[in-house]
């Protein structure tokens, strides 16, 4: 349950955010657990809203391989409906998988980008690490997805 | 908290009957209450609320969360100049955060936690958390990292270190003083930090036990690996074993000294685990203030099982280094390796022929064969059979090295450390041994020779015990079937015997065993109601059976009476001595008892027999003599008749009736003159006993002869009788 990539913007109270996407992490497991045997003809499994808090929204979203994703959007951002929040996740997912395809990554490994850029109002729940070519295009798109809700 | 706070001020107004319109008083009215609010500690309320929502997020199952507000609680203590329970909290939170590896927030909590331990002058919590901060997880930068080295190297000179950024001035004064009452104090501080893997990567929220100064999982200074060159040696080749030390603190650190403790310090010279039991490095030195890392096991921590799985999947291909440099990641730890004995040099046969007889006395010759270059000493041999097996072939197996002696049940399976003396090089030596085997079935046995030699290693002369085992598979079969019947005198099937009427044993042994068996003798014991006729003679002493032959014996009996028994009268018992045909002459023969059946045994009124010659000549007056014996206690009235047969002309009393009387004889004698050769019927006598009815032809039919052989006359000078003839 180690992040993988995590970016927040704005960069001040970056530490709220990580504590908040860690605390997130126990919603998800249980919304796991309680799936269960269910729903295995999805085969991925959109979380949906995994908990209000006062100012900010969190949604989550769940792989086949249990690589999770986590979103804290702005409460004030009435405008992001939830299909849109499930097609960025989709569009996160084929990004993510780009970047396992790529033979110079190894599973497991942080994901960092050479070009870390500077995004807008939205975080997004990873944590930067190692170096290696795939995450630019990673990168890429969570920064057109920050800069599509702004 | 702020907007609560806020909202809650805003009810506060309302109450107070502020007119919430006036935006400009609001302000005002915010402002004063926000002063007011300044003298109020709020920590304590604070920390309430928090541990409540600790219960109650314990309570729901949410770990993450609930440490979050643990974290918030502790940062709460340290405002609130509580640090020795804000560093407890912290401390008890810390591990979540290292087993789910989330750097950043496990950094902003060691960071506290430094100030905390800096503040209360803890030397033990502050030099951990200085390392742990100087470590790979951290996330600090490198100017702030190298100002905590700055400060650990200071503690560890004994000299007060600079106080933590953003803390509070009147703390840093206090603590100032403190640091300098440590200085004062010092003497040789020892402090022994435990670097090893702490916390299982389990997301259940497993409870850290508080007590934590030695077991500390000091992360990320300085990584140790320990490996031994291969997972086992031999007992006389040197062990061999590489330690290899990470730093990944910015700046180079020395170390004083590095030990390794293991689990045992004597060589054995039995096969045994060797384990690293830990791995000491000493920051510092024993005149100032030194810290002993200590790993248990062969290194590692926290997170370097994971790191090593990554290695090991990653196909980054690796940069040729020189000789002797190794790529970190590729080390993988080898903490224990196994001592196995030493190869043995001598040679061990087994030579048998199988299958083995039931209860015979099985040989096993083993011989041993030296191939050492040096006399090896006290050898011992252990033999018999293998343990582990059925507890039925347990019992009816012994093992015994004098073969003279028959083993009885009192003899083990097992022969253990039988001394056999040394051996020189070369020399050979054989063992004879005997297994008796009471069932049939497959055995196991293990012969086992342990021997002492001394050998020379790296100048050293060490002593090992060396051994070699030999399993062999031995099949026990019967060696011989025996068949028992009862006849009668006249060679027929006998349902059941008369009283006093002699009638036959006859025994059948028929060879089951691939080996030729000498049978060495034979003996009938009879039961007391049972006598024989004649002597009772083994007519099979020393006779040589091959596989598939069979020998028979023939007893002539007689029952003296009924018995009262039912099911028949015992006959006693049957007994053979034998052995395998090729084995020596002092190995005992075995005896099989086997057990007569019973035979019925009834009584009979009458007994008739008859003597007459084994063949008759034509025209030759052949005698014959019947005797009727009355069986009975009372006088019987006989009706006695001869039916005449063609090939006979007979003399004698045609018919009679007359009376016997209890327990005598009455004899009739008659005269045949045959008169056709040949095998010819003899005239029936027919006996007829009024009180038994039953007593009927077929009965008698058993007693007498109904035909006879008749020869053709001779021939003769006489041309006139071959005429008549």
């Amino acid at each position: 349950n180690y992040p993988l990539y995590i970016r927040s913007v704005p960069t001040e109270n970056e530490l709220k955010f990580h504590y908040m996407v860690h605390t997130s992490l126990d919603v998800v497991d249980e919304k796991i657990s309680a799936m269960g045997k269910a729903l295995v003809d999805q085969r991925e499994l959109y979380l949906g809203l995994l908990y209000p808090t006062e100012d900010y929204k969190v949604y989550g979203y769940v792989t086949n391989s249990k690589v999770k994703f986590v979103m804290v959007v702005d409460s004030s951002n009435t405008a992001l409906r939830d299909n849109e929040i499930r097609s960025m996740f989709r569009k996160l997912h084929a990004s993510y998988t780009d970047v396992m395809c790529n033979p110079f990554y190894n599973p497991g490994d942080r994901i960092q980008s050479r070009w870390a850029l500077l995004g807008t109002l939205l975080p997004v729940g990873c944590l930067p690490g190692e170096l290696h070519p795939g995450a630019g295009a990673f990168d890429s798109t969570v920064t057109s997805m920050m800069i599509q809700v702004c | 908290m702020v907007l609560d706070a806020l909202s809650e001020m805003g009810c506060v107004l309302s109450y107070a009957g502020f007119d919430l319109s006036d935006p400009e008083k609001e302000k005002v009215g915010v402002l004063a209450i926000q002063l007011k609010e300044r003298s109020i500690v709020h920590s304590e309320i604070i920390i309430t609320l928090l541990s409540n929502a600790v219960a109650q997020f314990k309570k729901y199952k949410c770990p993450r969360m609930k440490s979050h507000l643990m974290v918030q609680m502790g940062e709460e203590y340290y405002y609130a100049k509580d640090y020795t329970k804000a560093l407890k909290l912290l401390d008890y939170v810390m591990c979540d955060y290292r087993s789910e590896g989330w750097w950043t927030l496990l950094t902003s909590i060691l960071t506290t936690a430094l100030r905390c331990s800096y503040l209360m002058a803890q030397l033990k919590d502050y030099i951990a958390y200085s390392l742990e901060l100087l470590g790979r997880a951290s996330t600090l930068k490198d100017d702030q990292k190298s100002r905590i080295e700055k400060n650990l190297i200071n503690v560890l000179m004994n000299e007060s270190p600079e106080p933590e950024p953003d803390c509070d001035v009147a703390a840093v004064k206090s603590a100032q003083k403190l640091w300098a009452d440590r200085v004062s104090l010092a003497g040789s501080n020892v402090f022994s930090i435990g670097v090893q893997d702490f916390v299982p990567f389990d997301t259940a929220g497993l409870e850290c036990p508080l007590v934590c100064d030695l077991l500390l999982s000091v992360l990320f200074l300085v990584q140790c690996k320990a490996k031994f060159h291969a997972p086992s040696f031999h007992v006389d080749v040197p062990v061999q074993f590489d330690v290899y030390l990470k730093a990944d603190c910015p700046h180079p650190i020395r170390f004083s000294k590095l030990c390794v403790s293991f689990n045992n310090q004597v060589t054995h010279l039995f096969t045994y685990f060797d384990h690293i039991t830990s791995v000491d490095l000493v920051l510092g030195n024993e005149t100032g203030r030194c810290v002993v890392l200590n790993w248990q096991g062969g290194g590692g921590d926290a997170a370097s099982s994971q790191e090593a799985l990554q290695a090991s999947r990653s196909f980054k291909r690796r940069p040729r280094l020189p000789d002797n440099e190794v790529h970190w990641d590729s080390v993988v730890i080898q903490a224990s390796t196994m001592i196995i004995s030493r190869v043995p040099n001598i040679s061990v046969l087994l030579r048998h022929e199988p299958p083995a007889l039931t209860n015979e006395m099985y040989c096993l010759v083993v011989t041993v064969q030296s191939h050492e270059k040096a006399t090896i000493r006290d050898v011992k041999l252990t033999a018999g059979l293998k343990p582990g097996q059925d507890a039925n072939l347990t019992q009816k197996t012994h093992v015994t090295l004098h073969g003279a002696e028959l083993c009885d049940e009192s003899y083990p399976a097992l022969l253990t450390d039988i001394p056999v003396g040394d051996l020189r090089p070369g020399e050979q030596l054989e063992k004879m041994l005997y297994v008796r085997c009471g069932t049939v079935g497959s055995r196991m046995f293990l012969v086992y020779v342990s021997y002492l030699i001394n050998t020379t290693v790296e100048e050293k002369e060490i002593v090992c015990k060396c051994h070699k085992d030999e399993t062999v598979t031995i099949e026990t079969v019967f060696p011989f079937d025996v068949a028992v019947k009862f006849v009668s005198t006249k060679f027929e099937h006998l349902e059941r015997a008369y009283v006093d009427i002699p009638f036959l044993l006859m025994t059948d042994l028929l060879s089951a065993s691939p080996w030729a068996l000498t049978v060495v003798s034979s003996e009938l014991q009879l039961a007391p109601s049972m006598t024989a006729v004649d002597q009772l003679e083994s007519q099979l002493d020393r006779v040589v059976l091959q596989t598939g032959e069979s020998a028979s014996e023939c007893f002539c009996l007689r029952c003296p009476s009924a018995g009262t028994v039912e099911g028949g009268v015992a006959t006693g018992h049957y007994t053979v001595s034998w052995k395998r045909a090729s084995a020596a002459d002092d190995i005992p023969a075995i005896s099989t008892v086997i057990t007569l059946p019973h035979v019925l045994v009834e009584n009979i009124p009458l007994h008739v027999n008859a003597d007459l010659p084994s063949f008759g000549r034509v025209r030759e007056s052949l005698p014959v003599r019947y005797h009727l014996q009355n069986k009975t206690n009372l006088v019987q009235d006989v009706e006695i008749s001869v039916e005449p047969s063609e090939a006979f002309m007979f003399s004698g009393l045609k018919q009679i009736r007359l009376r016997i009387l209890p327990g005598t004889e009455q004899e009739m004698l008659y005269n045949f003159y045959p008169l056709m050769a040949g095998y010819q019927q003899l005239p029936s006598l027919h006996v007829n006993l009024l009180r038994f009815p039953n007593f009927t032809h077929q009965l008698l039919r058993r007693f007498i002869p109904t035909s006879i052989f008749v020869k053709p006359q001779g021939r003769l000078a006489d041309d006139a009788s071959i005429a008549a003839a």
